[in-house]
């Protein structure tokens, strides 16, 4: 075996050939826009043969080249990730095998484009986003790493070795390192994106990665939402002495550095306390108060409905709830061991609390201020004309009329809370060392930057692009949203 | 607008103890004590010796009395300890003397000491604080007219190539924490990885003597992130002006279109920006802890990590409360500001 090249026998021709595209497209966007900052005021012309004509002369031709070079750069992108799946192992380099390993994602990307592209004009808001090309590149990155995760997660698919198994002989060896014989037994035979400073296979560890991110981001978003709503809501609605006090509160939590609150929180001895298990507790209470009241107040007439509905929704989710918040080792041992579901390991509860604890006084704010706004409007007045409960109005009335900028928020605070992950992991926070989330991947490859610059390059780009996808989702789906 | 500020500072005075009290709650706990007793004496204490030589030191009092102490509000402590030495707070644990003071806390400028640089935690917060402001200078001479202009280019025409092209820009800057472009910046211009090593990884010698090529790349790592959302914010207030009656009114007077943009528009549109870039202090100082570790750039943030990481606690106070302090004025002085700027609005 020979280590791999990075672009293999393909890159010959397509790699010259991309770097010019890129080169020439970005001259000509740089041009445009010194052209644009002196260009006239754009103005539809007609022109003699009866065709209309957005822009003209050089720069409107300009713009069109671009455009072109653009759609080009793409398609030369894309030939060199399909190429590399019909060339055999070896040939196509270590970027032909990296694209050949993510097979199942592009499948599925593929699939889920067809399908929601073909039936966009059925899916209301989701399918909007397919106008925009700002947003569908955003929800393909995004997808890109959900998909990944699950196959990853759940399929152990996309990874070449175990994200913990060291190999002797390949610490900080670059990308493209051949396995020696007889050392893996599921062998494959290179490292692809080289060894990290324990011998293990960067690649494998970034996918990992994904998984972790990809389940506490996500659900530290939601829970913050709840708890966000769940105060925010009454706090805009009745206004008074507890709008004052939440504020006040909010503003506590938001005036704190974030990097010290972390240290705070995240320490062992802290942890030794119990107090993250206490804040746990108080915390993972809002989605039960959430749903309780959600339901309650709609159907609260309907006396057998109601006690159903409330005993069908609440009963899973207070086990859920005690299954959580108890924890053998933790002061806070208080539900049955044959009854508790699952054990989360003590540092991801810690990490998720305190990611939460966080971001909630942010939603918080930005509920209360759309409540404050909404709950001047008539439909408001209606309702409390025909004597419909406070709760009912702020949780069937307003939160639904509130959900264009909070849906906009959440894809940006997801985004906002991998980077907080990240952070954490960035100062070894909570998450075991060897654990291969993005941030302390990072975390470790940074000690030996200015020697081993590679194993710290791969977590750093997956964590970049995956937050660049979820802001340009954000981005387009306001532009959307905007256009209603 | 005299009692507006006035009500502003009390609400800051009772954010500040209140954020302190927290801080001094969180270190006082026991394990971290237990922690700290042992680093300071030595490991193999047995559970007994931790308890006298904490309660020789004043640890053991009860929290209120603890902080009363730090604040300067009751009179710091004078313990005969076990082992027949008196320790007088304000001696930093040496014997009381004649003209030891009674009460020595943060109201009487004294801000203890720091157990893991054994110096004077004023000492070090000033030092430490005038370092991240050089820093902090050069990142607001690079963001805040980088941010301008493409914020102002982006938002003169809505809707333009410019305009999209600038707008991507800032997405893609708002998206990379620091630690990412950092790394990133680190790997492809101070190491050989790519043949562009022109400047230098670590900063730690522009703590004395900051040249262009080692202060570079923390600085731009710092500002990049702030940028985009500054920029944003100023196409948006950019994109609201532009639509203005008085600027239609300039443009059908046959106005040309670069004057309305600096004559007309820009000064109404730059007063969101600065409320903005007030409230990115705060924002700042997390970078900086960022960027202070990752470039070994022993400032503000990188003290901060090693007050916390090795629970010192007077310093970690010190440390909070400088930050605290920074964040709460910042938003008084951008509320205040956004009056004077904007005369549309009156605080009654």
């Amino acid at each position: 075996m020979e280590e791999l090249t990075w672009t293999g026998s393909m890159g010959a021709i397509l790699v010259p050939l991309i770097t010019l595209t890129a080169a020439v497209f970005l001259t000509g966007v740089v041009v445009q826009l010194v052209m644009g900052a002196f260009a006239p005021e754009v103005k539809l012309q007609s022109n003699p043969d009866g065709t209309l004509q957005g822009r003209g002369g050089l720069l409107g031709r300009l713009e069109n080249y671009t455009g072109w070079l653009f759609m080009l750069l793409v398609a030369l992108i894309v030939a060199f990730i399909v190429i590399a799946w019909f060339m055999p192992y070896g040939d196509a380099g270590i970027l032909g095998e990296v694209s050949k390993r993510f097979l199942p994602t592009w499948i599925a990307l593929i699939i889920t484009f067809v399908l929601s592209i073909t039936f966009k004009r059925r899916l209301g808001l989701y399918g909007k986003l397919f106008d925009s090309t700002i947003g569908m590149i955003g929800f393909g990155l995004v997808m890109f790493w959900v998909f990944t995760s699950i196959f990853v997660g759940l399929f152990d698919m996309i990874g070449t070795h175990d994200p913990l198994q060291q190999i002797s002989g390949l610490k900080n060896k670059t990308p493209g390192v051949v396995v020696p014989e007889g050392q893996d037994e599921g062998f494959f035979p290179h490292y692809l994106l080289g060894g990290d400073n324990l011998a293990r296979d960067i690649f494998t560890r970034m996918v990992h990665g994904s998984v972790i991110v990809m389940v506490i981001a996500p659900l530290a978003t939601i829970f913050a939402f709840m708890v966000g709503i769940t105060l925010g809501l009454p706090a805009g609605y009745y206004g008074g002495r507890l709008d004052t006090v939440l504020s006040f509160l909010a503003n506590l939590i938001l005036a704190f550095p974030v990097i010290l609150l972390f240290y705070l929180l995240v320490t062992p001895e802290i942890v030794a306390t119990g107090l993250p298990n206490f804040l746990a507790a108080f915390l993972f209470v809002f989605p039960l108060v959430f749903f309780g009241v959600l339901i309650n107040s709609r159907y609260k007439n309907q006396a057998g409905k109601n006690g159903l509905l409330l005993a069908l929704v609440l009963a899973p989710l207070a086990v859920l709830y005690f299954s959580t918040i108890s924890d053998a080792g933790s002061p806070l041992y208080i539900w049955p061991e044959a009854l508790d579901l699952f054990d989360i390991p003590g540092g991801i509860l810690v990490v998720f609390v305190s990611v939460v604890f966080v971001n909630s006084p942010t939603v918080f704010r930005i509920v209360r201020g759309l409540a404050l706004d909404i709950k001047t409007r008539d439909y408001v007045a209606a309702a409390q004309t025909r004597g419909e409960g406070p709760w009912y109005i702020m949780l069937w009335e307003i939160l639904p009329n509130a959900r264009g900028p909070l849906i906009v928020d959440f894809c940006l605070r997801i985004g906002y809370t991998t980077i907080l992950l990240g952070t954490l992991g960035f100062f070894g926070l909570g998450l075991p060392p060897e654990s291969p989330d993005w941030g302390s991947t990072i975390n470790e490859g940074r000690k030996l930057l200015l020697i081993f610059a590679h194993p710290a390059l791969p977590p750093a780009i997956a964590l970049l692009s995956l937050v660049l996808g979820l802001n340009l989702l954000a981005d387009g789906l306001r532009e959307e949203s905007l256009k209603d | 607008m005299g009692l507006f500020i006035l009500r502003r500072l009390g609400v800051m005075i009772l954010t500040a103890l209140c954020l302190t009290f927290i801080v001094f709650w969180l270190t006082n706990l026991y394990p971290n004590l237990e922690k700290l007793a042992k680093t300071q004496g030595n490991f193999r204490m047995s559970d007994e010796q931790v308890q006298t030589y904490l309660g020789n030191r004043g640890y053991t009092q009860s929290l209120p009395v603890k902080y009363g102490q730090w604040l300067g509000v009751l009179p710091g402590y004078v313990i005969e300890g076990t082992d027949g030495e008196t320790r007088a707070r304000c001696e930093a644990n040496g014997a009381p003397t004649e003209d030891t003071a009674t009460f020595c806390g943060i109201l009487q400028g004294e801000w203890g000491q720091s157990t893991v640089f054994k110096d004077d935690v004023s000492e070090i917060v000033s030092t430490r604080l005038g370092l991240t402001g050089k820093l902090m200078f050069w990142v607001m001479m690079v963001m805040v007219p980088g941010a301008l202009i493409i914020g102002v280019l982006a938002g003169m025409r809505e809707g333009s190539r410019t305009d999209r092209s600038l707008s991507t820009v800032s997405i893609v800057s708002t998206a990379t924490p620091e630690y990412v472009s950092g790394v990133i910046l680190i790997a492809v211009f101070a190491t050989p990885l790519f043949g562009m090593q022109y400047f230098k990884g670590t900063a730690t010698s522009a703590m004395d003597d900051a040249t262009f090529n080692n202060f570079f790349l923390p600085v731009i790592t710092i500002a990049l992130y702030g940028m985009g959302y500054i920029a944003r914010m100023t196409r948006a207030s950019m994109t609201e002006v532009m639509t203005a009656q008085y600027i239609r009114t300039a443009r059908l007077k046959g106005v040309s279109f670069p004057n309305i943009v600096i004559k007309h528009a820009l000064r109404n549109a730059l007063i969101a920006p600065f409320t903005v870039i007030m409230l990115q202090f705060p924002w700042l100082l997390n970078g900086v802890v960022i960027v202070e570790t990752l470039f070994n750039y022993k400032g503000f943030g990188w003290t901060l990590v090693q007050a916390a990481s090795n629970n010192d606690i007077e310093l970690l106070l010190g440390v909070s409360v400088v930050s605290v302090f920074v964040v709460l004025v910042t938003q008084l002085i951008s509320d205040i500001g956004y009056v004077f700027l904007n005369p549309r609005i009156r605080i009654s």
